[in-house]
């Protein structure tokens, strides 16, 4: 789904801070940037390179987004979509935020204005960077599924 | 004798999930599903298919889904299935279940408050349903970890 208000966020962000190398990802949504580098849609190798050299990850608050930035030891700084405005279909993110963004390395925007702020102060001081997890899930998970699968 | 094993998820974090759970199925005849071609490398060296993408907001791609869906199970035979969602997870659980396969329902830790839309129906086809949050864990959903 497009999220047009993130993208606006970071295009307009991205003419404040000339100096920094700003590239979004834009997805289905209608605004193209005009201050910012920008793709519709990466494949996942190039994503995940990006994250991976990248100062500061801008992204929604999704679960795809926070595992890549904690595989890849990245500070991410998230705006929730909201289902009032039509950025999805129900107001999980807020949730996701609530329950996940006291990690350390997750920070969550209240709004575009609250985004700047922020990510100014996250690219000075990237102080909060997520803890190193493994390749995969908790080996106690994994194998009580491979029980299911073994059953 | 590894079990045939179908691991299926629609993309974006549900993918992403799905893959961390990878060592579950090693050492099975696993079969990787989901919507983005660019993600197979993710997915190692075993079979990969993908199929065209569905969620609510889109319903009336059900059919076309469905068929790949199809598709995907006549091709893999698999006894097993094992999705992290989301809608397109429901309906190859759905497809399975007369044919005697047993899936998993790993709702996506996304869901941190109610269980997801397509996980709230998941216990009518899958043998098994689990939530990724403990406090949403009641008698037919368990909760067995977290994919973080």
């Amino acid at each position: 789904m497009p999220f047009d208000r993130l993208t606006r966020a970071m295009d307009e962000w991205a003419a404040a801070h000339p100096e920094v190398a700003v590239e979004i990802q834009i997805g289905k949504g209608e605004y193209e940037p005009r201050h910012a580098r920008w793709v519709r849609k990466l494949p996942l190798s190039e994503y995940q390179a990006r994250v991976q050299t990248c100062g500061l990850f801008v992204a929604h608050c999704g679960m795809g987004s926070i595992i890549s930035a904690i595989e890849a030891g990245k500070p991410i700084l998230m705006l929730p979509r909201l289902a009032a405005l039509g950025e999805h279909n129900n107001d999980h993110q807020l949730a996701t935020a609530k329950h996940l963004g006291h990690r350390p390395g997750l920070h969550i925007a209240a709004d575009a204005v609250d985004l700047h702020t922020r990510a100014a102060a996250l690219l000075a001081d990237s102080g909060g960077t997520p803890a190193p997890i493994s390749r995969f899930a908790d080996p106690a998970f994994t194998a009580r599924i491979r029980a299911f699968i073994e059953s | 004798m590894g079990k045939r094993v179908l691991a299926i998820a629609s993309g974006g974090g549900h993918f992403i999930q799905l893959m961390r759970l990878q060592p579950a199925w090693a050492g099975h005849d696993v079969s990787v599903a989901t919507v983005d071609p660019s993600t197979a490398a993710l997915a190692g060296d075993v079979p990969f298919f993908t199929f065209r993408d569905v969620s609510r907001a889109d319903w009336w791609r059900i059919p076309a889904a469905a068929l790949d869906i199809a598709r995907i199970l006549i091709a893999v035979r698999p006894q097993v299935i094992i999705t992290t969602g989301a809608l397109p997870g429901l309906i190859a659980a759905a497809l399975g279940r007369p044919f005697g396969i047993r899936s998993l329902w790993v709702d996506s830790i996304a869901n941190s408050e109610v269980m997801s839309g397509s996980g709230a129906q998941a216990g009518r086809v899958c043998a098994q349903v689990v939530t990724q949050w403990p406090h949403l864990a009641t008698g037919k959903v368990d909760h067995w970890g977290s994919v973080l």
